[in-house]
């Protein structure tokens, strides 16, 4: 199994007002970034990547970073810059793109180049991922909503063109031209990086993944929905001729564990306060559906199953594909925001259907364990400190999983037999042989001091609480 | 909002289906609608069909008919509107353009100004605003959007009524679409328009609402400047959606202009 950490890497600013049960409201994309305190994003910059820096400490398998534009839950909008940065300060977890936005990129050539030398610089340990976006992204960037999927489908033929045919080659597409494609860069790893597609709802989506035997990870959907949705791709692969395994499986869901229950508990709701994801339930934002469904970015009726969860459905515009998959109807009066919290899902409600795991290792572990029986994931990635939760809590929750929950889920992986895509080729079905150069610890000289890159709120040896 | 339609039809051309309404008796009058689509046989219609032969196609893209799905630009349009227009063996015609309607029809004068007898643009979008922006409709709701078409929200209210038709609302959705296809960046407008229409001699009427909040009436200023033969009136107090604030007064300044420019040519 391949284990994962992840966090959005959320403004935090708890002067401004907003994030707060009793603060100001936020609207999606209306917020002006004069509320934008640069010293603040400085600190939290460096507390997100000294995270990761500790998640590899603790023994992840993987450090995971995302992309939105223009809104304060997520601060990657360039990730690759975090990415690079990760590349030369870790040294044996896979750096995890999911994802680039494709269709917002007007130059892809310029992409494949970071993404190589991302790769190079990391010496093999990138592993990349692209989306389509939600409506933010293309409005952020204007790109033309109506040709999202042409691009996206485009930019990755290229990217994938120019990772693995010699230049220089001329490409003329429908979306992209070039004269003289020769980057003088190429990926590492060979023939390309792993390329690994999230989504939450897509069909199209889901088939062009199990088309490509791309590993198709779900982020954060329901169980039961999401079961539906690998068992889709399982369906689009048999008619690709191929069955798909784990290797093929990727789960996002909220893992917070924590000393006590009762720690649990507080950091656990912090999940859904302060300025978490507006796709998630129980947060305190709320969404404008003519700007996350812009006018052809996806189609109207061709939506996973995934639909019957309202917040996902929601934050992309389509509640009326919502009402129509659970039989409610147009007149059920949208509650105020105010009153928002409950509709989305309380706490308990989340931690009941297992939005949300918080609790103890003792606690947490069967419920992982039941999660992992359920979907059969050969990957999963623990989203933790998010929404308002400090470094303190991600750091306390990093140091227990990897003193007694990331053992345990390694084992119930190996009892429920849970191969990764590092484990299983997702391309042939066949058993990967190690390569000892991403995995293996880097000789000693080519190490980098952790203290001269750590410029953060904290450091491990201070959060001995 | 519909009213009687005298016809409904379809004309079949190699590029895709081009659907039309047309009513009314007298000189030729092609009208092309705005970026929300055809609401159908509208009281203004009405009121031209008085005094003309009027034909109100569905651009292409819009309404009932097809797509071009390789269409990019209001220049395609344009191109596609004016070959349905020599189908429909309307020469000499006039032609009315409604908001971005307008800009396929300055585009359309632009490119054959001897198809058309007269031009009249109201509330035209095509050009970029000297002063303020054109209101993007990608960034409001369907339902806003065309309440901003009004000169407030009462008036929208007191016209088409507070409530949203469901098949008006799936026309919007639809259009908006269409629009982001062919209009997306730069919003609305073209920056080698004006250059070519600075030797276009059609009489040309330039109507705008003084409280116009989509287009800003400055647009009307500009397209005065470089149609050679241009009038601007300004319906004071009226918003975007002149054809429905002032539909009578809207089709007898139309009217006007039509009788005038057959006086001189005469």
């Amino acid at each position: 199994m391949f284990i994962g950490n992840f966090t959005e890497r959320p403004y935090q600013d708890p002067n401004s007002g907003y994030f707060g049960a009793a603060g100001r409201s936020i609207i999606d994309l209306s917020l002006s970034n004069r509320e934008y305190d640069p010293r603040l994003g400085a600190d939290l910059y460096n507390r997100y990547l000294d995270e990761k820096v500790y998640a590899e400490e603790m023994g992840f398998d993987g450090l995971m970073l995302n992309e939105h534009h223009s809104t304060p839950f997520c601060m990657g909008g360039v990730m690759n810059v975090e990415a690079a940065i990760l590349a030369r300060i870790t040294r044996r977890a896979r750096i995890v793109l999911l994802g680039n936005v494709l269709p917002i990129w007007d130059d892809p050539l310029w992409l494949a180049e970071e993404l190589a030398e991302i790769d190079m610089i990391s010496r093999g340990r990138l592993v990349s991922g692209w989306v389509r976006g939600t409506g933010r992204e293309s409005v952020a960037h204007n790109a033309q909503s109506p040709f999202n999927w042409e691009r996206f489908q485009e930019a990755h033929d290229f990217i994938i063109k120019t990772w693995t045919q010699p230049g220089p080659f001329r490409w003329e597409g429908e979306h992209y031209h070039y004269r003289y494609v020769n980057p003088w860069s190429r990926p590492y790893q060979q023939p390309h990086p792993p390329i690994w597609i999230p989504g939450v709802m897509s069909r199209n989506t889901v088939a062009w993944a199990a088309k490509q035997r791309y590993p198709y990870l779900m982020l954060a959907t329901d169980l039961e929905p999401t079961r539906e949705s690998f068992d889709y791709y399982a369906e689009v692969a048999k008619e690709e001729g191929f069955e798909a395994g784990t290797q093929h499986r990727g789960y996002l869901f909220k893992v917070h564990v924590d000393e006590t229950e009762a720690l649990a508990e507080e950091a656990g709701r912090k999940f859904i306060s302060g300025p978490p994801n507006p796709f998630l339930e129980g947060n305190q934002g709320q969404v404008r559906p003519f700007l996350q469904n812009l006018p052809g970015l996806t189609s109207r009726k061709n939506l996973l199953p995934t639909v019957k969860s309202f917040a996902a459905a929601a934050a992309r515009g389509r509640q009326k594909a919502h009402r129509e998959a659970t039989g409610k109807t147009a007149e059920t009066k949208q509650p105020k925001l105010t009153q928002r919290r409950d509709v989305f899902g309380t706490y308990e409600e989340q931690a009941a259907k297992y939005s949300i795991v918080s609790g103890t290792p003792k606690t947490v572990i069967p419920r992982i364990r039941h999660v992992l029986e359920y979907l059969r994931p050969g990957t999963v990635f623990f989203w933790d400190g998010d929404g308002a939760m400090t470094h303190e809590d991600s750091m306390r929750s990093l140091r227990l999983m990897g003193e007694e929950v990331l053992p345990a889920v390694r084992e119930i992986a190996d009892e429920l037999e849970l191969r990764g895509p590092f484990e299983v080729d997702p391309a042939t079905g066949e058993p990967v042989e190690p390569t000892g150069d991403a995995t293996a610890p880097l000789p000693r000289e080519q190490q980098v001091p952790r203290s001269g890159v750590s410029a953060g709120t904290g450091t491990p040896e201070d959060d001995s609480r | 909002m519909a009213e009687a339609v005298p016809r409904d039809e379809v004309i079949e051309l190699r590029t895709g289906k081009i659907h039309y309404l047309q009513g009314g008796d007298g000189d030729p009058l092609l009208v092309f609608h705005h970026s929300t689509g055809n609401p159908g046989w509208i009281p203004f219609y009405e009121e031209l069909a008085r005094r003309f032969s009027v034909t109100v196609l569905d651009l292409p893209g819009y309404g009932q008919s097809e797509r071009p799905e390789w269409a990019r630009h209001p220049r395609d349009i344009a191109m596609l509107a004016s070959r349905a227009a020599d189908a429909l063996g309307l020469q000499g015609v006039h032609l009315l353009g409604l908001g971005f309607g307008g800009f396929i029809a300055a585009e359309a004068v632009a490119m054959n100004p001897d198809r058309f007898a007269t031009l009249s643009l109201v509330g035209a979008a095509g050009l970029r605003p000297e002063r303020g922006e054109i209101l993007d409709q990608m960034m409001v709701s369907h339902r806003e959007y065309f309440r901003l078409g009004f000169r407030d929200g009462e008036t929208h209210d007191a016209t088409v009524g507070a409530e949203v038709d469901p098949e008006l609302r799936q026309l919007w959705d639809s259009s908006r679409e269409m629009t982001a296809r062919v209009c997306w960046k730069p919003y609305m407008f073209d920056r080698r328009l004006p250059h070519l229409l600075q030797d276009v001699h059609v009489p040309a009427l330039l109507v705008w609402g003084s409280e116009d909040r989509i287009v800003p009436p400055v647009c009307g200023e500009q397209y005065a400047r470089v149609l050679p033969d241009a009038t601007l009136r300004i319906v004071k107090g009226a918003g975007h959606l002149v054809e429905f604030e002032d539909p009578i007064g809207l089709a007898e300044l139309i009217g006007e202009h039509a009788r005038k420019a057959l006086r001189s040519s005469a």
